[in-house]
């Protein structure tokens, strides 16, 4: 039963739920204007104790596509949190007003906190380094609608993998899906953390290899995911400017990749993928924007416990 | 050599590391009790060397759950009539909550004072807690 559940992170979510969200996602993508009023009268809050242009837009397009309406504060500096207040505080004032919130912030686990705090349903939008379940569900969803299934493949997580929290987030998911081989491609400073290394890899016996050229695994892969360096994410700025041309994807990298492999990115790009791969059939990343919204819908539906 | 009576009835927390026993005397909250309770440090042990001992009289029904975490070397006697009618096994507890703090900067606890510091046992046999905010790990 998801009604009036949070999400903090993927593994919130059991597999059977997991398949209940995507499965109501792909029926929204078939026939949108089906559910274009199924949330009418509710009010979905926007908590973005940082700037996210994309992600706030889009669960507010997907609250808006549902028939619902929206408020909320886009930056710390236009919140409480200015003058103080307590995440805790602050989430039990807007459970007064609206019936579901989301909530993107600095730091790792506020959402967490705020979700022990009150009833009312609250979706993890992403909290510093650590969790982004819904960037998850979108990249689920994306590998589920292109790749018709979400076993037995090949991915490849290229790029951040120390700081990328949606990588995080995707190997713990993917990790309960059968037959799944990771390759982690990344330089030695920005592997993935030990923690999921250890105790999501290893410890369920998943087969993976850690290097550190794209090239050398190109062909292996079936899906390949593409991430930023961030720069807010590096204590200082030298490792930023050291590390941050590592690994872009360009058409002469993909010359020896499957013709049906997909590139993924949770975006926004800033140089990792050079603009003449988005005319490749193979380039994803746009239309894993639009299934974002798409699977942010199925999920406020279910948290909010409304049917068609 | 420095006398400490038997306790007739009541809890010996033996084993200790020297030079711990304040710290085990806090998280035990023994400040608030109203009976009788003795701190021996750097007794003799041919087991540790030196050790620190607590004896807490009349009370045998605390919570000494913490204390797995702390140091599961550490033994625990419970007294009744000057004899030893009960040796408790200390285990490593499910969660503990407000005996150490997150030390990750990223961590919402690095700035707000009034949340618990909570951490759950995600590991056994690595003895691996994790905070339940941010899941990073106690070292």
């Amino acid at each position: 039963m998801l009604k009036g559940r949070s999400l903090i992170e993927p593994m919130d979510l059991s597999l059977e739920e997991l398949d209940e969200i995507l499965d109501l996602a792909s029926e929204i993508v078939d026939n949108p204007s089906e559910y274009s009023d199924v949330c009418k009268g509710k009010i979905l809050a926007t908590l973005f104790y940082e700037p996210s242009t994309r992600t706030r837009l889009s669960f507010e397009a997907a609250m808006l596509r549902l028939g619902g309406s929206i408020m909320g504060f886009s930056s710390a500096d236009s919140s409480s949190a200015a003058k103080g207040e307590s995440v805790a505080d602050t989430i039990r004032t807007i459970a007064c007003y609206a019936d579901i919130a989301a909530m993107r912030h600095p730091k790792e686990g506020a959402p967490k906190v705020a979700s022990m705090s009150t009833d009312m349903p609250v979706i993890n939008g992403g909290d510093g380094g650590h969790q982004h379940p819904t960037q998850t569900l979108t990249d689920l969803l994306t590998i589920k609608s292109l790749k018709g299934k979400l076993d037995n493949f090949t991915i490849g997580l290229c790029g951040d993998l120390k700081f990328g929290r949606t990588v995080h987030s995707l190997i713990k998911a993917l990790s309960r899906y059968n037959n799944i081989k990771f390759v982690l491609i990344s330089p030695e400073e920005l592997r993935v953390p030990e923690y999921i290394r250890e105790e999501i890899l290893i410890k369920n016996g998943i087969e993976f290899k850690e290097v550190e050229r794209l090239e050398s695994v190109m062909e292996e892969l079936d899906v390949l995911y593409m991430t930023r360096v961030q720069k807010e994410r590096f204590f200082n700025e030298a490792d930023y400017i050291r590390l941050k041309d590592s690994y872009i994807l360009n058409m002469e990298k993909l010359e020896v990749a499957k013709k049906d492999m997909i590139i993924m990115h949770p975006l926004p790009r800033v140089n990792e993928i050079s603009v003449e791969v988005d005319s490749d059939p193979r380039a994803a990343y746009f239309k894993q924007a639009k299934f974002g919204m798409y699977v942010r819908m199925s999920l406020i539906m279910k948290l909010l416990g409304v049917e068609k | 050599m420095l006398k400490i009576d038997s306790v007739e009835k009541g809890l010996v927390i033996d084993h200790i590391q020297a030079g711990k026993a304040m710290e085990i005397y806090k998280y035990l909250n023994l400040d608030k009790l109203d009976c009788s309770v003795a701190i021996i440090k750097n007794v003799k042990s041919k087991k540790l060397g030196k050790k620190d001992i607590i004896k807490v009289e009349n009370n045998i029904n605390m919570d000494l759950t913490v204390l797995g975490f702390i140091d599961p070397n550490i033994t625990i006697n419970v007294i009744d009539n000057d004899t030893i009618i009960d040796k408790i096994k200390l285990e490593l507890p499910y969660e503990v909550i407000n005996v150490v703090k997150c030390k990750n900067p990223r961590c919402i606890t690095s700035i707000e004072q009034e949340i618990q510091h909570k951490f759950k046992l995600t590991d056994k046999e690595k003895k691996t807690y994790r905070c339940v905010y941010c899941d990073t790990a106690y070292e």
